[in-house]
């Protein structure tokens, strides 16, 4: 299980802040952010392949999606 | 299914795709380097339906329709449309009516600010400064947990009412249409000279609108976004299409003979350039606190987002004031109250960002 970033609700660019965040404090490890819009999915997704992160998974959940990404 | 406007080439192509239609809506009769401009076309609305008086400015813009009705389209389409609404209602409306006033003593939102650089307007550089700097104290805000809060999931009907809205302009436009030489039309007003009088057939403007609208939403284009990435995250993404739109609508004004370099005489401009620069720190600042530039706000109240909504009719009271008040600025300069807006709403904003932050 790796940590979960819950950046539901929250408008651009506050998701991306919040897993910056996390990537910054964790350096590697997995990271799971929950979003609830495509525009987030995508903001999300292309900030943790700037930092060398890998997207692991994007399951839809609920009203949005589960994004897994991994650092090594 | 994998969205190609999100991708670098996408973001590009919708730069490029606005760069082409921006000048051609200028030469099929929008006024100069005004093609797009999301706050002069809103302030024209607020004319239109009487909230303000100033005869100039008078206008049912078809493409603002087009804007938030073809994001609506793309955002069905794709199935991203999404009713929310509850994030700092109020903050955001107050911070639309603020970017209106900075962006009206300017004379033009960052869309038009770009689309007067590549028309030639020395005058968009002081502006376009003004709104680098405006984003960059809004990163600033951000970095330090600045925070309007989470929006929730709503009813459906919610997020229609944006859209019901601009259905509901078209309607009126198409019941009272513009009647040669008469400044009045039913409950519409209509500019008989002026950057008002000056507009594309409405067809036109309502089919580029409509395209440029939903293109945007596939492609997240925001003007404000693009510097505000690269600031804060140095990522260049959102600013290869606005670089794209730049040079696209510089060659386009090339072609069709628009390119008039020069400070002095440009069109709905002037040279005060303290407050150009000042009037786009302002825009960019409220800009930035609220998440996205005018375009974009349209867009996002397009796809259901009741927050950009509010913005928007924040920009439509601003605007009101802006011209009720003498805060907007004309080819003469800015006007009697413009320089004391522009102080009050930078105050208002820095009020906001330090109080709404979350590790304050």
């Amino acid at each position: 299980m790796g940590t979960i970033v819950d950046a539901r609700g929250l408008s651009c660019p506050q998701p991306v802040l919040m897993t910056m965040d996390e990537i910054k404090r964790m350096s590697k490890g997995e990271i799971e952010i929950l979003v609830d819009t495509d525009t987030s999915k995508e903001n999300v997704s292309r900030a943790a392949l700037s930092k060398g992160w890998t997207v692991k998974d994007v399951k839809e959940e609920g009203e949005g999606y589960r994004v897994t990404i991994v650092g090594s | 299914m994998k969205n190609f406007f999100a991708s670098r080439w996408g973001i590009i192509g919708v730069g490029a795709f606005i760069g082409i239609l921006a000048p051609l809506l200028q030469k099929w009769g929008n006024p100069g380097n005004m093609g797009i401009c999301v706050a002069c076309f809103e302030r024209d609305i607020t004319g239109a339906v009487g909230l303000h008086r100033a005869a100039v400015v008078q206008y049912m813009r078809p493409e603002i329709i087009g804007f938030v009705l073809g994001s609506l389209i793309a955002a069905y389409l794709f199935k991203e449309f999404r009713a929310r609404a509850g994030s700092a209602p109020i903050v955001r409306f107050i911070l639309g009516a603020f970017a209106m006033i900075g962006a009206l003593v300017f004379l033009g939102c960052p869309w038009r600010a770009l689309l007067r650089l590549a028309g030639g307007d020395g005058n968009a550089i002081l502006g376009l400064a003004g709104l680098i700097v405006g984003i960059w104290i809004g990163t600033l805000f951000l970095k330090s947990g600045y925070n309007l809060g989470r929006a929730e999931k709503t009813h459906t009907s919610v997020g229609w009412l944006m859209p019901l809205t601009m259905i509901g302009f078209l309607i009126l436009m198409l019941i009272f249409p513009q009647i040669q030489d008469q400044p009045q039309s039913g409950v519409l007003f209509y500019s008989l000279k002026g950057p008002g009088a000056m507009h594309a057939p409405l067809l036109i403007s309502l089919v580029v609108g409509l395209g440029v609208g939903f293109a945007a939403q596939r492609s997240r284009f925001c003007t404000m976004g693009a510097f505000r990435d690269l600031i804060l995250f140095r990522q260049p993404h959102l600013f290869y299409g606005l670089l794209t739109l730049v040079v696209v609508a510089f060659i386009t004004n090339l072609i069709v003979g628009q390119f008039h370099p020069g400070f002095v005489k440009q069109p709905v401009a002037h040279t005060m350039q303290l407050w150009n620069f000042g009037g786009m720190v302002l825009a960019g600042l409220a800009f930035a606190l609220a998440g996205g530039c005018p375009g974009r706000q349209l867009f996002l109240a397009g796809e259901g987002d009741g927050d950009s909504a509010v913005f928007v009719f924040g920009m439509i009271v601003g605007a009101g004031f802006a011209h009720n008040f003498g805060l907007a600025s004309s080819p003469n300069g800015v006007g009697p109250h413009g320089i004391a807006a522009t102080i009050i709403g930078l105050l208002v904003c820095l009020f906001i960002g330090f109080t709404m932050r979350k590790r304050a």
